[in-house]
């Protein structure tokens, strides 16, 4: 399912990652589980989790569509695909994400900053201090401590340059699949200097333009990159950078862009967990944040209830 | 004399002829992926055009941002000096000229000599720029030749993010999910980028002579929403998207003149 090639001969997008779900093998649940859900709809992708007693039990990656409430529940869905739970096993769900005030099913709306933040501790562990979020269309950077509270964060919310939308148009354009592009732009035998601009609409008159002068795919998909790193990594570097540092989003799975931010902070990332065979996926850290909130929120309810 | 200017903006590429700084001809292509030859086939058009033929030149001047790829200029000239001249040969009053193109827009405070004295540019977004009107008009899935009209009609704006465009494109989906019309959408489009435009020219200082040339100064949308903002009524010359070379074949004028001498 993953990284797997279209057949020759049909249109090809490029740029469409593969939209997937995920059932943890081993675990069981009973509906004396606390069972919650966290749905986080993003400007590019949808992402849902389900855990069972603050356990990732199963997750969804899916496109977000142009209606929030239809992409809530399509993530949604995909999650529940053979668990056998239904909505209505569901104790609490809390929504995130830029959609989050348009997920119907939710009990909650929590802000994404504090789920990607919970999400990164849960997924790492404690020694997590500053979160990059990468995403389709922002980027945020968070410092948590050990709990995964947040302490303080920035982000890019005024220009989607240097995010992943920029990412899928030069996919498109230079017909580079989006899950290899990282490795593609690491096939240089020296690294070229940086666009001079990253704006997602100018993405193809920079490419083309550098085409023209003769740069091989690898050599403008490199260039790009790293100026995208270069952005992400002073976003970093404004908020003061605190180790460990990990990355989440889309952009985690960009060996191209890790490589980049690394060099440029000179530090290393949190080894990325292995999402392609069972591991917690850094792309759903807004999801697993959120149905972490989801069981406090529902916790507290049944104390309240309970007193 | 016979002079020529090419202007090889972003997405077309302009060729204007001077006959002792008269107009004699007019000629404009896609650049596409050759500029030079977009170039080449413009310059031949306008030479067509005026029966003359490419010896005829005495001298010629390219400008725009892929002006170092122009195969028949003696030499180049920035975007700016070239509008400041342009400008200035147009309304002889003109303190500030603004261009807006396809993917920059510039904005130059000249003197009563013509002199430059100060300028703003972007050239880093396209939210500020004729690419953000196409991108609008994309998402709101009306033809570019029809925004301006379709935004006259709108009795009020609604608003829209125009700090990006493509946070401009979910704020347009969103709007047409609201069910606003297309009309108030177009008038919303066209004052998002007049705003970004506005604020480069308030870097400048407001004064009641500006020039404003570049493609989208034959967007009356855009033109309207510009004058809204700035409380002036904008000069807007014939031919305003051939300004750039215009001013670059007054330039080719008086180098060859000087090189008489």
């Amino acid at each position: 399912m993953i990284g797997m090639r279209p057949p020759i001969g049909e249109k090809i997008d490029f740029w469409r990652w593969s939209e997937y779900h995920r059932v943890q093998p081993g675990m069981n649940w009973t509906s004396k589980d606390i069972i919650t859900a966290g749905v986080d709809v993003g400007s590019v992708s949808s992402k849902a989790s389900i855990m069972i007693t603050g356990q990732a039990y199963s997750w969804s990656i899916t496109r977000t569509g142009s209606n929030s409430p239809d992409s809530a529940r399509k993530a949604l869905d995909l999650a529940l695909d053979e668990t056998g739970l239904r909505v209505s096993d569901l104790k609490y769900i809390v929504g995130t994400g830029y959609g989050r005030v348009n997920v119907p099913m939710a009990n909650k709306a929590v802000t994404e900053i504090a789920c990607h933040a919970r999400g990164a501790n849960y997924i790492w562990g404690p020694s997590v201090r500053t979160v990059l979020d990468v995403g389709g269309q922002d980027i945020k950077a968070i410092r948590i401590d050990e709990t995964g509270r947040v302490k303080s964060f920035l982000m890019n919310d005024k220009c989607a340059a240097g995010t992943g939308r920029g990412m899928e148009v030069f996919a498109d354009l230079l017909k580079i699949p989006i899950e290899e592009i990282g490795e593609t732009s690491l096939k240089v035998a020296e690294e070229p200097p940086p666009v001079s601009c990253t704006c997602v609409a100018f993405a193809k008159t920079e490419a083309i333009g550098l085409l023209r002068k003769g740069w091989s795919k690898e050599k403008v998909l490199a260039a790009y990159t790293r100026a995208m790193a270069m952005r992400m990594a002073n976003l970093v570097h404004s908020l003061g950078l605190e180790k460990e540092l990990v990355i989440t989003g889309g952009q985690s799975k960009n060996i191209g862009i890790v490589t980049r931010i690394e060099t440029a902070l000179g530090v290393k990332c949190l080894p990325m967990p292995n999402w392609k065979d069972n591991g917690l996926d850094p792309m759903v850290a807004g999801a697993f944040g959120a149905s972490l909130f989801a069981k406090s929120l529902y916790e507290k309810t049944q104390k309240n209830n309970g007193g | 004399m016979i002079t020529a200017g090419m202007d090889l903006g972003a997405q077309t590429v302009k060729a204007v002829i001077l006959k002792d700084n008269v107009v004699l001809s007019r000629a404009r292509c896609f650049s596409g992926f050759d500029p030079a030859q977009a170039a080449n086939q413009a310059l031949d058009d306008a030479l067509k055009m005026a029966n003359l033929k490419l010896p005829d030149i005495h001298y010629s001047v390219a400008t725009g941002s892929n002006m170092e790829l122009a195969p028949q200029a003696h030499s180049t000239v920035s975007m700016l000096n070239a509008d400041a001249k342009a400008g200035t040969h147009l309304f002889p009053k003109a303190r500030t000229v603004i261009d807006v193109g396809a993917e920059e827009a510039r904005a130059v405070k000249i003197d009563d000599k013509g002199a430059m004295l100060d300028f703003v540019v972007n050239e880093r977004c396209a939210a500020g720029a004729g690419t953000f009107i196409e991108a609008m008009a994309r998402a709101l899935e009306v033809n570019l030749e029809e925004m301006g009209q379709l935004s006259l009609k709108a009795e009020r704006a609604s608003s829209i993010n125009a700090s990006c465009v493509i946070f401009g494109e979910s704020d347009v989906v969103s709007l047409i999910h609201q069910q606003e019309s297309k009309a108030e959408i177009a008038r919303a489009i066209f004052d998002a980028l007049a705003e970004r435009v506005a604020s480069m020219i308030h870097v400048l200082g407001v004064n009641l002579d500006i020039v404003l040339v570049g493609g989208l100064a034959k967007d009356v949308g855009f033109v309207t929403s510009l004058s809204r903002k700035l409380s002036v009524k904008l000069l807007v010359p014939d031919y305003p998207d051939f300004a750039g070379a215009l001013g670059a074949a007054l330039i080719a004028s008086s180098r060859a003149r000087s090189l008489q001498k």
